[in-house]
Parts: C-alpha cells; sequence; structure tokens
C-alpha cells in the first residue's frame, strides 16, 4: 500500500497545549487482524449477530474481575485534569485522544448498561447505547493510546486509561475487531517463542555471529550462550535485541558485562522474548500463557537468576506481574510458585533489570569501564513508560528513575537531562508503546511522538546532545522511524547497555 | 411531614447505597499490582500517599493549578461547613464544632468560590466543555444553589435556628417535630435531600472511589510477595 500522507507536525519551542479540531484522527483505522490470527487466538474475526451481547457480557465479565476497571468507571469527575496530558492528544488535537473523552467511549455504555442514572437518565449523565459507530470509535481510539500512564499521575483518582484501553481491546477482540499488529505477535511468541517468530536456528546462527563480530572488535572470545542448561543467569531480553539496529549493540553490551563479571549466562530458544504484547490486549490468561514460557525455561535450565534486557513494558510485565503471573519473585507460599523460588539465588532480586545487574557491578568495583571512551557524545535519557510509571529499580521508589542515570553517568562523561516535565513520572512516551508499533499507525506514531521530539529538541539545541540513550526495544524502533521524520539523524539512538559496551573494559577480568 | 419522610428516604438511600457501593468495590479482585510508580513500598508509606491525595489532593496539583484551587477551596469549604452544620445534630454542642463555628460560616464563601471557577471551567476552557455533561453542570449548580441557600439564612435573612434543630434532633430520635416553614430553609433542605439521594448513583462516587483505586492503594512491593487474585490462582492449579 502507499505509505500514510499526512503533515509532520512542526517543533516548537515549548510543548504546546492545542485548540480541540475534532475528528482529526477519525480516519485512523489499524489493520484488523485476519482469521487465523483470531482462530489461534480464540477470538471471532468479524462480527457476529450477538456481537451487541458478546460486548456487553465481556463488559461485565471485566467489571467483575477487575476493581480497576470498575472504580475507574465510576470515579470520574469530568475535571479535565488529564485532558492536556496525553501526548497524543497534544500531537494530534483530536479531543477523543484526551484522556478522560478515550474512557468516555467506554464509560458513556458503562453507564447506560451497569448504572442506575444511565439506564434512567442516559442523556443527563451521557450514557449511549452500544452501537457500531461507537465501536468503531473504540477500535479507532484504543488503538491511539499507548498505555502509557501519563495521565494516571495526574488524575486526583490515579484513573489509568491504559486499563481502560486494555479492557476496551479485550471486548473488540471478544467481537471478533482484533488488531493485526499485536495478534500476531501473541501468536508468534505463543508458537515459536518470540515475538518476530526467530526459530531456534536462526537465533543460534545469529548469535554465532555476533561472537565473531565482537572477537573481531575486541580481540577478546565474549560468548553469546544459547539454551545452557546450569547456568546462573538466565537472561530473557526483547527479541529485536537479536536482530535489529541499535538494539543488537545492546545485546552485545550484555554479554560484554557477563563476561567480564564472570557470570555464567544463557539465552533461551524457547523462551526468546522478553516482550508480552498479552499487557496490551488486556487478557490476564493471554499475558500468562506468554509469561510461563520464561518459568517453564527458568525451570527446566535450573537457572538462578532471571534477569530482563532492555524493554520497557516487557520490564513492567516483568517486575510487576512475573510474580503474580508464574511466581517469578519471592515470597509465595503455594506449591506453585515454592517450586520455582527455592531454586532462585535470594541474593538477588528476582527478577533483575540489566540496569541493576550492570550498576550494581560497576558501583562494587567487579567490572571496570572508561567513560571517556564515550566522550564523542553528549547523553540524554527518555524514561521510558512502563518502566517510569509501571515498575520500580533497586531498593528505593524512584531507583527507576535514579540506576540507568547512574549507570548512564559512570560510563559517559557528558550528561543532560531534558526537561523536568518530561521526564521521571511525567515522562512523555515515545509514541510507538502499548501495540501502536505498526506502520499502519504511522500518523499516529509520529504525531504522538511530539512532546518528546520537543524536549529532546530543546537539548540537542542547548546542551548540543548528540545521542538519545534508551530502555526500551520500543522505545528504539520507534525513535529511529520517527526521528528521522522531524529531521534528526536516526543513528543518535541507542541503548544504554550500548553506551556500556563501549565503555566497558574486557581485559581487566579475563 | 414531607419533610421528615424526606430525610428518611434520602439517609437511607445515601447509606444503603453508599455500602452496597464499598462493599462492591471491596469484594471486586485487584488482580494485578498495578500502583503508579514511584509508589510507596511500605503499607503506612501507603496510608501517607492516600492522605495526601485526600488532604491536599496532590495529584490535582501536580496537573492544574486552576482546578486544584478551585477544586480545593470547594471541598475544604465544604468540609467546614459541614463541620459547622454538626450543631444541629447535637446537643450539647461539641466542643470543637463551637471553636471552628465561626470559619464554618466563612468557608460557605469559600466553598461557592471554588464552584463557580469550577462551573465556569465547564464553559470556558473548550477541553473541559468538550468532556461535560449536562449532570456535570447541574451537580455544580445544585451545590451552589445549596450554598448560596445556606449563605442567605446565614448572612441576610435568619431562619429560626431554635426549631430548625428540633426538627433535626426529632428526627434523630424518631420523635418527629414541625419544620419552620421558611421557603429559603425549605429550598435548602430539599436541595440537600436531592444530592443525598443521587450520591450513590453518581460521579459523586469519587468520594469513596478514591480510597479503592489500586494505582493509589497498592504497596509497591511485587518482588517480594506474591499477589494473587482468586480467580487467578485457579490457573496456577492447571499447571
Amino acid at each position: 500500500m502507499a505509505a500514510p500522507v499526512f503533515d509532520v507536525p512542526e517543533i516548537k519551542d515549548e510543548i504546546e497545549v492545542p485548540k480541540l479540531q475534532e475528528g482529526a484522527m477519525a480516519h485512523i483505522k489499524t489493520f484488523p487482524a485476519p482469521k487465523a490470527t483470531q482462530d489461534f487466538m480464540g477470538y471471532p474475526h468479524e462480527l457476529g449477530e450477538d456481537w451487541k451481547e458478546r460486548a456487553i457480557d465481556k463488559m461485565g465479565d471485566l467489571l467483575g474481575k477487575y476493581r480497576s476497571l470498575k472504580v475507574f468507571l465510576d470515579a470520574c469527575v469530568h475535571c479535565g485534569a488529564c485532558t492536556d496530558k496525553c501526548h497524543y492528544y497534544l500531537g494530534t488535537s483530536d479531543p477523543k485522544n484526551m484522556p478522560v473523552a478515550r474512557q468516555d467511549l467506554m464509560r458513556q455504555v458503562y453507564r447506560r448498561y451497569f448504572t442506575t442514572a444511565g439506564k434512567l437518565f442516559p442523556k443527563l449523565v451521557g450514557a449511549k447505547d452500544l452501537t457500531q459507530d461507537i465501536l468503531g470509535d473504540w477500535y479507532n481510539y484504543y488503538h491511539q493510546c499507548s498505555e502509557c500512564r501519563r495521565c494516571s499521575v495526574f488524575c486526583p483518582y490515579g484513573i489509568d486509561t491504559a486499563e481502560i484501553t486494555m479492557a476496551g481491546r479485550e471486548i473488540l477482540n471478544h467481537v471478533g475487531m482484533g488488531q493485526k499488529y499485536s495478534n500476531d505477535i501473541l501468536g508468534k511468541v505463543q508458537k515459536i517463542g518470540n515475538n518476530l517468530g526467530l526459530p531456534g536456528p536462526a537465533l543460534l546462527d545469529t548469535l554465532e555471529g555476533l561472537e565473531e563480530d565482537v572477537e573481531a572488535d575486541t580481540g577478546v572470545a565474549v560468548k553469546l550462550p544459547l539454551d545452557v542448561v546450569g547456568a546462573e543467569v538466565l537472561l530473557i531480553t526483547p527479541s529485536a535485541d537479536f536482530f535489529s539496529e541499535p538494539h543488537v549493540e545492546s545485546l552485545v553490551g550484555y554479554a560484554k558485562v557477563f563476561h567480564a563479571a564472570g557470570i555464567s549466562w544463557t539465552l533461551s530458544s524457547y523462551a526468546s522474548e522478553a516482550g508480552n504484547f498479552g499487557l496490551f490486549n488486556g487478557n490476564y490468561e493471554t499475558m500468562r500463557n506468554v509469561a510461563m514460557r520464561i518459568r517453564d525455561e527458568a525451570l527446566r535450565l535450573g537457572a538462578k537468576r532471571i534477569v530482563v534486557g532492555e524493554c520497557g513494558h516487557a520490564w513492567r510485565v516483568a517486575y510487576s506481574f512475573w510474580n503474580t503471573l508464574t511466581g517469578i519473585g519471592y515470597g509465595g507460599n503455594d506449591p506453585f510458585s515454592i517450586e520455582l523460588q527455592k531454586q532462585l539465588d535470594p541474593a538477588y532480586p528476582q527478577p533483575q533489570h540489566i540496569c541493576e545487574l550492570t550498576n550494581d557491578l560497576i558501583k562494587s568495583g567487579k567490572i571496570k569501564v572508561d567513560p571517556s571512551a564515550n566522550d564523542d557524545l553528549v547523553v540524554t535519557f527518555h524514561d521510558s513508560c512502563n518502566v517510569a510509571r509501571g515498575s520500580r529499580m533497586g531498593t528505593e521508589p524512584g531507583g527507576q528513575f535514579t540506576i540507568p542515570r547512574e549507570l548512564i553517568k559512570s560510563v559517559v562523561n557528558n550528561f543532560h537531562d531534558m526537561a523536568d516535565e518530561t521526564i521521571g513520572e511525567a515522562t512523555f512516551c515515545c509514541g510507538g508503546g502499548g501495540g501502536v508499533l505498526t506502520d499502519d499507525l504511522l500518523e499516529v506514531r509520529v504525531k504522538g511522538a511530539l512532546p518528546r521530539v520537543t524536549a529532546l529538541n530543546n537539548v540537542v539545541k542547548e546542551q548540543q546532545v548528540n545521542f538519545l540513550a534508551l530502555i526500551c526495544a520500543i522505545c528504539k524502533a520507534q525513535f529511529t522511524k520517527v526521528l528521522p521524520r522531524y529531521g534528526f539523524d536516526m543513528s543518535m539512538v541507542g541503548g544504554v547497555h550500548q553506551l556500556v559496551s563501549k565503555a566497558i573494559k574486557l581485559d581487566t577480568n579475563p | 411531614m414531607v419533610y421528615a419522610g424526606m430525610f428518611y428516604v434520602a439517609a437511607l438511600v445515601l447509606v444503603i447505597g453508599l455500602a452496597f457501593k464499598v462493599l462492591d468495590y471491596s469484594r471486586t479482585p485487584a488482580p494485578l499490582k498495578i500502583p503508579t510508580t514511584p509508589a510507596p513500598t511500605t503499607r503506612s508509606g501507603v496510608m501517607y500517599r492516600m492522605a495526601k491525595e485526600v488532604v491536599v489532593f496532590e495529584s490535582l496539583f501536580k496537573s492544574n493549578k486552576w482546578i486544584w484551587v478551585f477544586g480545593w477551596l470547594f471541598h475544604f469549604g465544604m468540609f467546614l461547613v459541614l463541620a459547622r452544620h454538626l450543631r444541629y445534630f447535637t446537643e450539647p454542642v461539641w466542643l470543637w464544632v463551637n471553636i471552628i463555628q465561626p470559619f464554618g460560616k466563612y468557608a460557605s464563601l469559600m466553598m461557592v468560590i471554588g464552584l463557580a471557577g469550577l462551573l465556569a471551567r465547564r464553559f470556558l476552557v473548550d477541553r473541559v466543555r468538550y468532556i461535560s455533561t449536562p449532570s456535570d453542570i447541574l451537580m455544580l449548580v445544585l451545590l451552589i444553589a445549596i450554598g448560596l441557600s445556606g449563605m442567605m439564612m446565614t448572612f441576610v435573612v435568619h431562619t429560626d435556628i431554635v426549631s430548625l434543630k428540633a426538627f433535626f434532633m426529632g428526627l434523630m430520635y424518631l420523635d418527629i417535630q414541625p419544620l419552620p416553614q421558611d421557603p429559603i430553609l425549605m429550598v435548602h433542605l430539599a436541595l440537600v435531600a436531592l444530592l443525598m439521594l443521587i450520591f450513590p448513583i453518581s460521579k459523586l462516587l469519587h468520594a469513596p472511589g478514591v480510597f479503592f483505586s489500586p494505582t493509589r492503594n497498592q504497596v509497591d512491593n511485587p518482588r517480594e510477595q506474591r499477589h494473587l487474585a482468586k480467580w487467578a490462582a485457579r490457573l496456577d492449579q492447571k499447571n
């Protein structure tokens, strides 16, 4: 198909709140999931005659299973605090991209079918019967949300639009309106083991090729082991790290860290994916099925530590949900979780983020680095949304902000943060998270990146920043695609462990 | 005695409606750990976070200073006004109610100014205008009308407070007394009863709701504690 035609927004000096332009993004339709994909996921692939009953039944089911959904649909007072917080609203001006309006697409139906006021006085409280038009709005606007949770920071009741979006997509799936991008990936990861659909032999071949490259480059035989039974660390990393640029540079970085620290480690061909798109679709069972591959593999390989590579939503799922879903963590008192937890080394957090691991090794002097190796760079750091607002690193709240920065500052000499209101808990999503990272949503991605690009542009102009450090596979893919649209060089994007890779001294601990 | 019956019904609806909702919220599981991070790592930390949210509207303060100023004036003003009203339900009147009495009188001004600001935003800010439903506006109008009618009686035309107190004490002790036939008072009380009636079926549920919001009330300790909902625990049995 022809590339979608749209205007790239102009970068202003400040992030501006636009005037409403109703319907500005009403033309967006992400590609629907085909029959084979929906069949595999156990969903219909088209609207059946009973679609309305199915939708309302599913909504009732979710309302009974998720307190978040029930409370969030009731509690909103339409105060407007969130209206200027979403990067998609800021970038598109479409009012339905304001978090509260996105929620109201579902809230209007919830009120009509599940509340007294909406049954008695629908017009008064903005309640509406579910129609195909509304379903179309859901499909459109629930795929213009990256589930980044920025709105939830600013809501006086903590309403998280991500929870509504997830429920919306789950209901859409149940009536036969799945999204091709996410559901294809969920098929591949459950059948093959990773989102890219790389079979084991291809993976092995790639890793061997990388080993040769690293040895040619450094003169040191750094290994990238696969499927090693008895390795201490099982590294779970996004599959993009195996093939995509600049992701693969970080994978080399992890390998050098393990090599320099003398830690035995392995990748897995069966569990070759950290990402978990089950999160995006709001289906607990799917998310659990995807995560179970990692538990099963940890048990099979006898790993004592489970470490997660650079990936934002993967870290949210790993940190916040793995213990719940699969028992990877501590404190379980049931046979299912004890079976795994008795195998894990209690000296380390489980799971552990690669930044936690590397930062600890550098601080304790177990690996040596030379930051001057990165003296050609002036670095800034983009807090990935899921890491920032859905997880933690270290033992203190906010460790997800301090630890990556500590790590970066130990391997580079020139670092500048972007504006305060665009980092930390207020960070702007890259614009490609939450199942939006597909070319059929390119317009959404480019426009949604505007707030982040505006903040980046300011440090590029004022601090001569020439490198955007990331800890997320989706951020990396999104920025390499989108930054050139705004006139930036895509080579200014890379992982934190790409910086580590350049600075690490391999000869000190052979 | 229409008013006596009205208040019994309104009180019943309010209490039972809210109890039902609170029970419903507490019985609905939260299967996943979803605190908006950075989040407290201890229970007491969560109580502190919640207290900041409820008392000073911390998140709203981060978000938008205008909504925060108007919202906080309204809520804190209303809190003082309500506390002052306890004098009509207690005999002898509690000491602290007497102490805040003068503040409570002028807090009504805070309340109405805050409400007027919030109402103005619904017309003046295009984003807020877009999301406002008729009920959003009527709710503010209702609260303003309650505030203004109350202020009329405090500052302009005093009503027969002694008989009014006898009426409410009578309601509480099931000894119905006549209500003073003052039109302003009757409007004020009718609007209050209406507010009580719609509380459990409206967005006023944000009041109990905030305490049940998983993004605010969960402890950030998922690596240390296995958090498992009952319906989700069944999945473990299959493995």
